[in-house]
């Protein structure tokens, strides 16, 4: 899995709540193969019209857009269905970061096994970022893991916490199914406690 | 911890631990992993890794998303990448050795609808699956949640998950609930309350006299939607009614493992005085019809009421929020629930495609005519066979609703079963998101007998008028 450190880069704001993993990737692409990338089907019905033109009223088809790899967010981000192709349509188009106050759990999960940070902040927190993104067009927002602090354009600081074990995993980039498969031993163990208990399963 | 007063949730989660480390994560057994035909991606890690199943006598599943609801060939799926999905599941399965119900196999449906049906869904186990229903599972007292994909590999891999033990919240609804509410109406009425993230990191446990009451499928109903009150899964303690449920099924325990078993499951109910993290009370007989008007589960009322006015809204998040459902969907605020014209009905869905919500259903089209396109699709294929020789299909059909095969269809539509853009859908399903029916479809998600009613009247319509004139 790719490593995640630190990103200094431009970010984008979307202030709904209840973004859910339909939007973020409709149900028609789950079944393209993975390796053909899933960038462009990001939030596909919000950002281009019928034509295939790109609305332009989305966050993501303005100018001052482009290069984004932080995503500021709004509560509920990512609720829904578990697709873990909302992860690889946002990791496939170039964010790094999500920051919301609060994410699906499902999704929430599958950014950490993706190399896609997400960082929860308070609401207020969040809306502040939003708010200095909208003004500052290219202002560069910093997402450090290793001393868990987002800065903002104009250098404001928000700390935020992360579980220990996914924060490890993301700096050093560990596959964490063959670190589980070191763990073999303990596996088989409880599989011979459980037939002697639960024999029925 | 006390052990002495635990809840249902803990004493589920405290037996399944195979590795606790002092930061918190816990490397959780699966004691079942379901799959279905989105299931193809973590295969493809598991070859990429080299690696095998480890526990294909613990691994299930049927396809469902993308078969065809028009009939049981394979070939009637015209989108090749989509007639490869069904494919590629049955191969996998034969190549790893998991059990599954392929498209011709009478026990094929939704997987959420057939694991309890076969009886592999029991009290007291782990469940996971790479998908956000899991959660109906727990109906029987189980452990079940949504995983994604690179989840759904480390399971195959090793049969175990790493999980950071979730906080708990116990929903209590108390009393009767009136005629021609049902536990779709219960679940609504839920998260209009809490909102879509109300549970968020949360495990709900259904408590109460309600909930007690609720037969096994509406139970599967409430804890299905526990995932749009954004809960890690929802469960209800096993009683006489699970048991009962569960009697003779094939997969479950039999003859003297039975009589183990009823003992083991008797002891999981949480103590008296165990504590939740957090706990709500929903008053059964307040409980009307409900429907939703917007685009997330939690935009909810009763039929009875009026679309909010976006300008009244708690905070200006929803307000926006509420100004961008109206829009898609099309609405003025104000607007009488009742008076929602609705061009098409869906009744199906892991939600409510049960044999008593096609009963509940029946009973409300019985002798009366669809103005406008309904369709019933069955859970599983044995659903299917159990409302035939019940004569379901004709009471239907005689209404002039379709009556097709066992899948999600129009829940999702991966399918092809698309609802029109614009188009109007009253659904029993799950989600009322932008686009889930389709691009463009507008969601109204309701009851299987407000369902039924919707297609008699080609409006959203309060199901207990047509109660009191049958
Ligand atoms: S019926 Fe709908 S919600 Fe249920 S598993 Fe199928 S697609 Fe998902």
């Amino acid at each position: 899995m790719e490593k995640f450190q630190r990103i200094d880069a431009p970010a984008v704001a979307m202030a709904m709540p209840n973004i859910d993993t339909d939007q973020i990737i409709p149900a028609r692409f789950l079944r393209k193969p993975r390796q053909a990338g899933y960038g462009d089907f990001l939030f596909h019905d919000l950002r281009f019209a019928e034509n295939g033109a790109p609305k332009p009223g989305f966050i993501l088809n303005r100018r001052d857009a482009a290069g984004a790899r932080v995503l500021v967010a709004e509560r509920n981000f990512g609720c829904g269905s578990s697709r873990e192709h909302a992860v690889y349509a946002l990791w496939d188009y170039g964010f790094r970061a999500v920051i919301a106050p609060s994410f699906g759990d499902i999704f929430f999960g599958n950014c950490f096994k993706n190399g896609l940070l997400p960082v929860v902040l308070p609401a207020e927190a969040a809306a502040a970022l939003r708010a200095e993104i909208e003004g500052h067009p290219n202002g560069r927002v910093i997402v450090d893991l290793e001393t868990q602090r987002v800065t903002a354009p104009s250098g404001k600081e928000f700390a935020f916490d992360v579980d220990p074990f996914r924060k490890h995993c993301l700096l050093q980039g560990v596959d964490e199914i063959e670190f589980t498969l070191g763990l073999a031993d303990a596996i088989a163990a409880f599989e011979r406690r459980q037939a002697a208990e639960w024999r029925w399963l | 911890m006390d052990t002495a007063r635990s809840t249902l949730f803990a004493k589920i989660w405290d037996r399944h631990k195979v590795v606790e480390r002092e930061d918190g994560q816990t490397l959780l057994y699966v004691d079942r992993h379901y799959i279905h035909d989105g299931s193809r991606r973590a295969f493809e890690v598991l070859a990429e890794k080299g690696l095998k199943l480890r526990r294909p006598d613990r691994t299930f599943g049927t396809p469902d998303h993308y078969v065809p609801s028009s009939s049981r060939d394979i070939s009637a799926i015209a989108d090749a990448e989509a007639r490869a999905m069904v494919e590629t599941i049955e191969v996998n399965a034969a190549r790893h050795g998991a059990t599954v119900f392929g498209l011709r196999d009478p026990r094929q449906g939704i997987v959420h609808v057939v694991g309890p049906e076969q009886g592999l869904t029991q009290p007291g186990i782990t469940i996971v699956c790479g998908d956000s229903h899991t959660s109906t599972h727990g109906a029987l007292g189980a452990l079940a949640f949504g995983i994604g994909a690179s989840e759904v590999a480390h399971v195959m891999a090793t049969q175990t998950l790493w999980q950071r033990r979730p906080k708990s919240m116990r929903i209590s609804v108390e009393g009767r609930l009136a005629r021609g509410v049902f536990a779709k109406d219960i679940i609504l009425a839920i998260i209009a309350q809490i909102g879509a993230a109300g549970a968020t990191g949360h495990v709900i446990e259904y408590a109460g006299s309600a909930i007690r009451g609720l037969s096994m499928e509406g139970r599967l109903t409430v804890c299905n939607m526990s995932i749009e009150a954004g809960g890690r899964a929802g469960l209800i303690a096993p009683d006489e009614t699970t048991c009962a449920y569960l009697a003779g099924r094939p997969y479950a325990p039999k003859e003297r493992d039975w009589e183990s078993a009823l003992a083991a499951w008797r002891a999981l109910p949480s103590d008296d005085g165990a504590r939740f993290d957090r706990e709500v009370t929903l008053d059964a007989a307040g409980i009307v019809p409900m429907a939703t008007w917007g685009t997330s589960p939690e935009h909810a009322a009763p039929i009875t009421d009026r679309i909010p006015d976006p300008s009244t809204a708690p905070d200006a998040q929803r307000r926006a929020g509420w100004e961008a459902a109206l829009a898609y969907m099309d609405l003025a605020p104000g607007t009488p629930l009742d008076a929602i014209p609705i061009d098409r009905v869906f009744i199906g869905s892991c939600t409510n495609s049960r044999i008593e919500d096609l009963r509940a259903a029946a009973a409300i089209a019985r002798g009366r005519k669809a103005v406008i396109p309904a369709w019933v699709v069955p859970g599983s294929g044995l659903v299917k066979a159990e409302a035939e020789a019940e004569g379901l299909d004709a009471v239907f059909k005689a209404a002039g609703f379709e009556w097709r095969e066992a899948g999600c269809s129009m829940c999702v539509g991966m399918n092809g079963d698309l609802v029109a853009p614009g188009q109007r859908c009253a659904s029993t399903s799950n989600r009322n998101f932008a686009g889930r029916q389709g691009k463009e479809a507008r969601t109204h998600l309701v009851s299987p007998a407000m369902a039924a009613a919707a297609a008699l009247s080609g409006r959203l319509t309060d199901v207990r008028r047509m109660l009191a004139e049958g």
